[in-house]
């Protein structure tokens, strides 16, 4: 079986609510939509305080060429929009609706029907893609048209979907394959066409058999696509590690998939396309995994955008007495929340709890030079040296060292006996290196 | 609700700590241990509790009284200082030079660096060094093995297999003549011969090494490519001349190679960092160990090629880096 060769570490996979099927949450009071929502420059809103508006509806447009348009996810009214606190922890614009009854912009399809034929011609896929604001959904958030569009002088000849979900605790995408598979093999197509390819490999880690075994069940009728279990290790949904794994290349530093003639795109992101581009609906909603130990009913919800997390948690049974630490993703890479109201937005894969007892680090002692971070390192790089050298400021040597190169799994913080804040120190280290080098070519 | 904590990711650790792999290094030090009591008798208890009683008195010392800072003599470190000194001094060793043999190996080559993690060379080794140059006579003095003794005086000592064939060589002996005068290779193995403390069982050393491979303690790669070096450079010295050069297995079998190579060369701090760099590094302390073992004044070589070795690391890990992943392009 597959796997990546370079590093990588395998934590407890803990996929708690994998059996759990997708539900529908109910809608909340009012939605709280951030104008930032994807990677790049954030959308201007279109509505007004006070403007009615319908689920499905543009209420910022992404103007900028790496951007994303932004929908109501409810209908009702808009109350305000001004400066919230969403998952990251920052202050950033966002609107803010009052949920009045369900009713949806015209000319979206929302039947369960599965239409399979594609209609429209590459350029229209990439342009409804843009206008109804898909970005990937593995949490990376990248505007998806944009990786559709096949720059100058570079040719695809492969699209790799990402099916692996190799961060314990989450099953959203796990309970998309199982449930929404047709649509989302539709969805491949679709973006096969776009980028003229004729080879699609989903990669699946093999913890998750039953999606691979109903997956190879449905591809006979979908030409072109395979799928490709893979060895559990994390990182696999790293989008180097997935193309080395599933077609051995190795996109080389600084570069894009595109490179190496891939383009990587989430099951998530492919089920969004379809339903952009065959039911004409934007990206109002996501599938959210709502897990931890102390979670009464693990589970996977369909959430509209902009929903309070802390509904989610209510729905899953309610937040546990002792929880200390809630994560916004997964246990590697996800970011912990300082407060629950902050809304499910495009990238929210996952809501974890932790109990007060799981939320401290280990306590740091000296390093000693076991060098295990340096041997699971994916990319490759020497964890304890770029951190002593960035906390030095020694930022030249931290370039020299590829610090850039680093993709910020946790696996080194994860690894260490010592405890020592080694991503910490490298995210320090990336920030300014990042500065010296934009400064340089500016 | 309580307050919520807001930290970095990753969220989840491993549960491996420092003082799990110290004590992991400890516990596969057992096997090493008993066949060391079995033959060398109370002797070699009395050495091994004094070395690590005493290690870990002076790092209180040093951490509580010098440096007025944390206090970390139950981390395991200098506990594993302490046995490793033991193991590699001779049994007979009176007690208070095993007592300056420890504040040497924490004082000077541990605590003056930093303490743990810190220190260039291995405490254990320079402590057996400074010992080898200050009680030559002393530490040149090796109990012949028994069973089960009590006697801690008047032990009787002899030369180690190494050293009779060295000087039986140098006296223009031939080899063959002088084997007979060492125990039998399985006996040897077994660790019946004179030597230090906890060196003298290749098999018992070998299972704790087993131990730690599984355990991910230590990697293979410094063990293969130091002993690796040693069989191939002694393999080629024996095929030149049979009756001047003793056959290679003698050479992993006798002496302080087998716990050189899987306890000395092996400790992290002073190992380099990268797969690559390791290997290097074990071949050169291979072929430092058989220089002086047949080209130098001492019979064993072991604790010098690797202290040599221990102050090539700072160049050998900028040297030698792990593969970049999409460093050169290979597609296919």
């Amino acid at each position: 079986m597959k796997t990546f060769k370079l590093g990588g570490v395998h934590p407890p996979e803990n996929k708690l609510s994998q059996s759990a099927a997708i539900e529908v949450l109910p809608l909340p009071e009012t939605v709280t939509i951030p104008l930032s929502q994807h990677l790049g420059v954030p959308a201007n809103p279109v509505v007004k305080k006070g403007d009615s508006v319908k689920a499905g509806q543009l209420i910022a447009k992404g103007e900028a060429f790496i951007s994303a348009n932004i929908h109501s996810s409810v209908s009702g009214t808009v109350q305000k929009i001004d400066d919230v606190v969403d998952t990251s922890g920052y202050r950033k614009k966002a609107i803010v609706i009052k949920v009045e009854g369900d009713i949806w912009e015209d000319g979206i399809d929302l039947s369960k029907d599965l239409v399979k034929d594609i209609s429209l011609s590459p350029q229209e896929i990439v342009s409804r893609v843009n206008e109804k604001g898909i970005v990937g959904m593995g949490g990376a958030t990248f505007p998806s048209h944009v990786k559709l569009m096949v720059p100058q002088g570079k040719t695809a000849d492969v699209l790799i979907i990402n099916g692996v979900e190799c961060e314990p605790y989450l099953t959203s995408d796990h309970r998309l394959m199982l449930e929404k598979a047709e649509e989302m093999l539709v969805g491949i197509q679709i973006q096969m066409k776009a980028l003229n390819v004729d080879r699609a490999i989903i990669g699946v880690e093999n913890n998750k058999p039953d999606a691979i075994d109903h997956l190879m069940k449905l591809i006979p009728e979908y030409p072109g696509i395979s799928v490709e279990p893979l060895k559990v290790k994390y990182p696999q949904g790293g989008e180097k590690q997935l193309i080395k794994a599933l077609v051995n290349r190795e996109v080389p530093s600084g570069k894009l998939p595109i490179e190496v003639g891939c383009v990587v795109h989430n099951v998530g992101t492919s089920f969004a396309v379809y339903e952009a581009v065959q039911k004409n609906k934007p990206l109002v909603e996501r599938v959210v995994t709502v897990t931890g130990k102390g979670v009464k009913e693990p589970s996977n919800f369909v959430a509209r955008i902009g929903t309070p997390i802390a509904n989610l948690i209510e729905a899953a049974g309610g937040i546990p007495e002792n929880t200390g630490k809630v994560i916004n993703g997964g246990p590697m890479m996800g970011k912990a929340l300082s407060d629950i109201n902050a809304p499910v937005t495009k990238g929210t894969s996952g809501i974890l709890l932790f109990p007060q007892a799981e939320t401290s680090r280990k306590p740091v002692h000296n390093c000693i030079r076991c060098g295990r971070c340096a041997s699971i390192c994916p990319m490759g790089l020497e964890p304890y040296l770029l951190a002593v050298l960035a906390s030095h400021k020694r930022f030249d040597d931290c370039e020299t060292e590829k610090v850039m190169d680093c993709i910020e799994c946790g696996s080194c913080l994860y690894i260490c006996p010592s405890g020592r804040p080694l991503l910490d120190q490298i995210r320090v280290g990336k920030n300014e290196t990042g500065k010296m080098i934009r400064l340089r070519n500016r | 609700m309580n307050l919520l904590t807001v930290s970095g990711s990753p969220h989840v650790y491993t549960e491996e700590s420092v003082s799990k792999i110290m004590y992991g290094v400890l516990f596969s030090l057992i096997p090493a241990a008993l066949v060391s009591f079995y033959f060398f008798g109370l002797a070699a208890i009395m050495v091994t509790l004094t070395a690590i009683v005493s290690c870990m008195f002076f790092e209180f010392i040093i951490q509580k009284y010098l440096i007025k800072g944390p206090v970390t003599i139950f981390d395991g470190s200098a506990v594993i200082t302490g046995a490793l000194l033991a193991f590699i001094v001779p049994a007979s060793l009176p007690l208070w030079m095993v007592v300056i043999g420890s504040l040497v190996s924490i004082g000077m080559a541990k605590m003056t660096f930093g303490g743990l993690g810190k220190n260039i060379f291995n405490p254990a080794l320079v402590g057996r060094v400074f010992l080898m140059i200050s009680f030559p006579v002393e530490m040149n003095m090796y109990p012949k093995p028994t069973s089960f003794s009590t006697q801690l005086t008047d032990i009787i000592t002899g030369p180690t297999p190494l050293a009779v064939v060295k000087e039986g060589v140098a006296q223009g002996e031939k080899v063959s003549d002088l084997l007979p005068e060492v125990p039998e290779y399985v006996s040897l193995l077994m660790g019946n011969m004179g030597g230090s403390v906890g060196e003298i069982s290749a098999l018992a050393i070998l299972l704790g090494g087993i131990y730690m491979l599984i355990r991910k303690i230590i990697t293979w790669e410094i063990p293969a490519s130091y002993l690796g070096s040693v069989m191939i450079l002694a393999g080629i010295l024996w095929m030149i001349d049979p009756e001047v050069y003793v056959d290679p297995l003698f050479h992993l079998i006798t002496g302080g190679l087998m716990l050189g190579a899987i306890y000395m060369a092996t400790d992290m701090v002073t190992s380099p960092m990268s797969r690559w760099g390791m290997i290097v590094y074990g071949i050169g302390c291979g072929f430092l160990t058989i220089v002086i073992r047949i080209f130098g004044a001492y019979p064993e070589g072991v604790a010098f090629a690797i202290l040599i070795m221990n102050a090539f690391v700072p160049l050998i890990n900028r040297g030698f880096k792990p593969k970049r992943f999409g460093e050169e392009v290979k597609n296919g």
